[in-house]
């Protein structure tokens, strides 16, 4: 079975979309996902960070590319897979790691875990644990947006085998009927789980998947930072204009396990490697900035400064200390 | 008979029963292809074909329904909910139609539904991969829940359920799934081999719905536990030295009240442990029925070991998680009052 995305949407030439600056920052956010997630991963196996750890490893261009189509004001909601899309929000990687070693410098004070941080500040609305319960949150986000008459969107993430969730579809028609200015993003890297998408939908093309409440969408080449940002910019444009909600079906491919307890029994070896080597984000970018005149002097600094960066998160996440027992009992209600 | 672990118990009720009934179907997420996220149903496709045992989108409400309309034309389908965190978009078809379907059509229709679901804490999986959600359905009148402790009842009620004509929950304590977990987390974890309950028998066997099973027996305090709390119970009895009768309900609904009665008849003090929240758990309903049956006998109040009111934390498993320190402390309480 083929890998490759299947008649994805390439980018136009690269100035077009991101200049020089723009794709060298684009580049060491996903670096910096890159990083953040390969540091997880070593604290998780130093048993430092214990329970659920999904990591975003091969996925970094479909949130940093859509990052770079919208503003301060406008909000993200995604899945349990959210340790990139916090990253991409500007949220501070300390508190990130924190939370995952469950430390109370954690984004949620150790309470809720890889899987569930949030910053009303960077407008990041969760981490959600439960597949495609974020979706509708995501409906009522942009509701929010058009009572309110702002100009903002919302972007709400999802992955492949979430977009079989009955409430998505309600939320789709719900976006539709009342002209919603959401984003919805399915990042279909292909398996959910153990199970491949070929297994779990009738769909052959989820990008189709809001046809009958008439709404538009793109199948984007989520391997491609610039591709990404070119479809992100379209559908924002469109919710923007008070024209409704946009499907994106971001074709993009996991590295690592679904959870750090993977038995990585459903695909093989040889699959993940070409999409390491032919479809990686990083490489891709990379080439693109050498050939805009970036200097490996420059490029250098940034891996430097991000590798710094990891490091101050991941040892802030091992000295920030435990939360106090009497946490246990907070912000279960309203306090007072 | 041969030794199995919990997780394997429930692959060979799934195997015999697909083997011995053609109504048996077995579906939901990576349970055909991939076999499972703990493997409960790993090669059970291969061995007896994709249309046995297969795959379900993500889509619990949806695969809960489906399984409700087979089992109304006469199938008897077992579907697993890959963690009971995520059965609450099904919630409402096993309350509003699987519990009631028989009630509303004056006995014509029914659904012989087994719904498998991994439950329970001390695996570190938070809020969404560790709640005990058992009370949401014994509250619901129409369902059957099931719990095992071992190895041997896992398989036995199994396919009790499986056979069983009403829908039934059937809560698995996963943090037994490998071996018999008594809340001592700073020690190495055992296997089940070895261990008593798991000597299973490979063919067909039932362990009756609504039978509890005294693990300890004892003369100073009764206590009422389920799941991976009958192995804490045990472990509390012994580092604490208190003669405690220890039963293991293996079934809420229906439940093993004479057994219960009995006990607490004789032994006077009561102790009742759950992982679940404390209000409103299913400890409250036995609580009441003690009271109820038992009261001139009561030496002391009953008391109740439980995880906390709160959604289970990220941090603080093992202050959560209702250990053996804890339970002994509450058969301490019923001992001095």
């Amino acid at each position: 079975m083929a890998v490759s995305p299947e008649k994805p949407r390439k980018s136009r030439k690269t100035a077009e979309v991101m200049d020089r600056d723009e794709l060298l920052k684009a580049y060491s956010s996903m670096l910096l996902i890159r990083r953040f997630e390969e540091k997880a991963g070593q604290l998780y196996g130093m048993g430092l960070i214990a329970g659920f750890c999904h990591l975003y490893i091969g996925q970094e261009a479909v949130v940093v590319g859509m990052q770079h189509c919208i503003g301060e004001g406008d909000e993200v909601i995604t899945s349990y897979r959210d340790h990139g899309h916090m990253l991409a929000c500007d949220m501070d990687p300390k508190g990130v790691m924190a939370e995952l070693t469950g430390r109370s410098g954690g984004y949620s004070r150790g309470k809720g875990g890889s899987m569930h941080m949030f910053s009303k500040e960077k407008g990041f609305f969760g981490g959600h644990g439960i597949v495609g319960a974020q979706v509708s949150l995501g409906a009522g986000l942009a509701f929010s947006n058009w009572y309110r008459e702002n100009d903002r969107v919302s972007l709400t993430y999802f992955g492949e085998g979430a977009a079989n969730q009955g409430q998505v579809y309600e939320s789709f028609n719900l976006a539709n009927l009342m002209k919603l200015p959401a984003v919805f993003i399915i990042e279909n890297n292909r398996y959910a789980m153990g199970t491949s998408v070929e297994r779990a939908s009738a769909s052959r093309d989820l990008s189709l998947n809001g046809v009958p409440w008439g709404m538009p969408s793109l199948s984007v080449d989520g391997m491609d930072v610039l591709a990404v940002k070119e479809a992100g910019m379209e559908a924002v444009a469109h919710c923007r204009a008070g024209k409704g909600p946009f499907l994106l079906e971001m074709k993009t491919y996991r590295y690592r396990g679904h959870s750090m307890s993977d038995p990585a029994k459903y695909r093989t070896r040889e699959e993940v490697q070409r999409m390491r080597a032919e479809h990686d984000c990083l490489d891709s970018a990379k080439a693109k900035l050498v050939a805009l005149g970036v200097s490996e002097a420059e490029l250098k600094k940034i891996d430097d400064e991000v590798k710094l960066r990891v490091q101050e998160a991941a040892d802030f996440a091992q000295a920030s200390p435990e939360p106090d027992p009497s946490e246990l009992y907070t912000d279960v209600l309203v306090e007072g | 008979m041969s030794e199995m672990s919990m997780i394997q118990a429930i692959h060979s009720a799934l195997d015999v029963m697909l083997g011995r009934d053609p109504n048996v179907l077995i579906f939901g997420e990576d349970v055909g292809y991939f076999g499972g996220v703990f493997r409960a149903t790993e090669g059970l496709q291969a061995k007896h074909g994709p249309t046995r045992c297969f795959d379900t989108p993500l889509s619990e409400g949806g695969i809960v329904a489906t399984a409700i309309g087979m089992g109304a034309y006469g199938l008897r389908p077992v579907v697993e909910i890959q963690f009971a965190d995520y059965i609450l978009p099904a919630y409402d078809q096993l309350v509003s139609e699987a519990a009631r379907l028989r009630y509303r059509s004056g006995g014509e229709f029914w659904a012989p539904i087994t719904v498998r679901a991994p439950y329970g804490g001390g695996i570190f999986g938070g809020q969404t991969h560790s709640a005990s959600p058992e009370a949401l359905f014994t509250h619901v009148a129409g369902l059957k829940t099931v719990i095992p402790a071992t190895p041997y009842d896992a398989k036995g009620l199994l396919i009790s359920a499986i056979e069983d004509d009403d829908p039934v929950i059937f809560l698995e304590p996963k943090r037994i799934y490998n071996g018999p977990f008594d809340g001592r987390h700073d020690q190495p974890a055992r296997p089940w081999t070895g261990q008593e309950g798991s000597e299973v028998p490979e063919d067909y066997y039932k362990v009756a719905l609504g039978s509890a099973a005294i693990r300890r027996q004892g003369r100073a305090v009764s206590v009422l536990a389920y799941g991976t709390m009958v192995h804490v119970a045990l472990r509390a009895a012994e580092e604490s030295g208190i003669d405690a009768e220890v039963i293991d309900l293996r079934s809420l609904v229906p439940l093993d009240i004479d057994t219960i009665t009995a006990s607490v008849n004789k032994t006077g003090r009561c102790v009742i442990v759950h992982e679940a929240t404390r209000y409103s758990g299913f400890g409250a309903e036995l609580s009441a029925l003690v009271q109820e049956r038992c009261f001139y006998r009561l030496e002391a109040p009953i008391t109740r070991v439980t995880g906390w009111d709160t959604p289970y934390p990220h941090a603080f498993e093992w202050d959560y998680f209702p250990g053996p320190q804890r339970v002994a402390e509450g058969l301490r309480r019923a001992l001095e009052a």
